[in-house]
């Protein structure tokens, strides 16, 4: 079974149906016995860092998040908002994240060229540095789908698996082990999305 | 690397699509949920849905329809038409689009703005500025479907929307809105170049040398337009159409 986490941050509907047209067995749930059961895990989401770290405290999701992620290892795929949760700490609402990845979300670094507005919306390329398995039939410089205000500069090598320009490089997608975050939407990325999407459900 | 999105904008009458000409002489184009998967299979940037008559008639964009089409489109879509509620907004969102647009309601009352993008955030509330020259040239922000001068300075209110923490301005002129004769450039380029969100520019593009142009001259972040993706050649035959992107920025 596929669960969207639902702690109340935007639309998941989307991504539901996205993954419904490549897989059996996708729901979205808010509930810690249903989460359990899960074989991967999407952590979706869209708004406020602060407020999205409250809801999952409020819903008392994250030691069932923990527990899967960190201790049972199952694929994880956090997108946008649900990427930046998977970091250390936000610089929107100051505040700290899941930890997952060794590194901070920053306010986006666009300098003083009216060419880089924030937020940064619209398609925009990724690069990749090795192959990848979820990057299986994507082409370099594909094109996908960014709607974000903050965003990761600063990761460890090793944990980072796509890179965007916007004023200027920024990570724009990271991977240690099971666990996966894009800053993009690839739920809203036409084939090169649907493409990606795969990919993390045959990752393992 | 980054480039403008091309963005059809749809505009709804009784949950059909039609085109108008200085927001007037509704013309049927069809049916939006069709037109969707039309524009799916044309792998289009990004749509924008506007329903017309909501806010003469004090209601908002059918959410049904709104679901309908959160149902079929597999790109990013925003939708307005009518909207004063925080509820319609979480209703909006709920049913798959990206953004909610705010026209009419941003100016009568800019608390509901700050409400808001304190309860969705920034990257999900839109406004829609629909501007028309006054008698002397002016260029002043209309409100209900363009038949009211508010007479405020469209620039200064552009200001205004970034400093309540809109996300993106959706930049219209009325008086070039289905002349397919070009975007108001002076316009695009002087709101562009004043605020630090992204702007798309709205109204009057022709031909793909206007799309470039809003983005080259104008400084526009989304290339958006209604007649050029509904009717094909001199005599209007509707066609919903998107150009190839090897075409757009050359």
């Amino acid at each position: 079974m596929i669960v969207i986490v639902d702690y109340g941050m935007g639309n998941l509907n989307s991504v539901k149906r996205r993954l419904d047209s490549l897989a059996q067995d996708v729901v979205i749930s808010n509930d810690s016995r249903v989460i359990a059961q899960a074989e991967r895990l999407i952590l979706p989401g869209v708004g406020h860092f602060g407020q999205a770290m409250d809801n999952l405290k409020k819903m008392s999701l994250i030691a069932i998040l923990n527990d899967l992620v960190i201790e049972s290892k199952i694929p994880v795929l956090g997108i946008c908002l649900g990427m930046q949760l998977m970091t250390k700490s936000s610089e929107e609402g100051d505040v700290e994240g899941l930890g997952w990845f060794d590194c901070n979300t920053e306010k986006m670094k666009v300098g003083n060229n009216s060419i880089y507005k924030l937020p940064h919306i619209g398609w925009n390329t990724i690069t990749f540095e090795q192959s990848n398995q979820l990057m299986e039939g994507i082409e370099w410089n594909s094109e996908v789908y960014f709607v974000h205000n903050y965003g990761v500069y600063n990761a460890p090598q090793n944990q980072i698996l796509n890179h965007t320009d916007y004023g200027s490089s920024f990570v724009s997608a990271l991977q240690k082990d099971n666990i996966i975050g894009m800053q993009y939407h690839p739920e809203k990325s036409h084939d090169v999305g649907l493409q990606i999407l795969r990919n993390f459900l045959k990752f393992n | 690397m980054y480039r403008p999105r091309v963005i059809p904008v749809l505009l709804l009458k009784n949950n059909h699509l039609v085109k108008t000409v200085g927001f007037s002489n509704a013309n049927y184009i069809g049916d939006p949920i069709n037109a969707v998967r039309l524009f799916n299979d044309l792998r289009v940037d990004e749509l924008v849905f506007l329903d017309i008559d909501a806010t003469k008639s004090g209601r908002c964009i059918d959410i049904d329809l709104v679901r309908e089409i959160g149902e079929e489109a597999n790109m990013p879509f925003s939708v307005g038409g009518g909207v004063k509620h925080l509820d319609q907004i979480r209703d909006i969102i709920a049913a798959g689009a990206e953004r909610a647009i705010i026209g009419t309601q941003a100016v009568e009352s800019p608390n509901f703005i700050i409400d808001a993008v304190k309860h969705f955030g920034t990257s999900t509330i839109s406004v829609c500025i629909d501007v028309k020259k006054n008698i002397w040239g002016k260029k002043k922000v209309f409100i209900k479907n363009a038949k009211v001068n508010t007479s405020l300075d469209a620039f200064e209110f552009a200001k205004k929307m970034q400093t309540l923490g809109v996300g993106e301005l959706i930049v219209q002129s009325v008086d070039n809105d289905g002349k397919m004769q070009g975007y108001d450039l002076e316009l695009i380029q002087n709101i562009s170049e004043a605020v630090n969100i992204p702007v798309v520019a709205l109204g009057g593009a022709g031909s793909v040398q206007d799309l470039r142009n809003a983005w080259h001259i104008g400084k526009a972040n989304g290339l958006a337009a209604g007649s050029i993706f509904v009717y094909q050649g001199t005599k209007k035959g509707v066609l919903i159409n998107y150009p190839q992107k090897s075409e757009w920025f050359y």
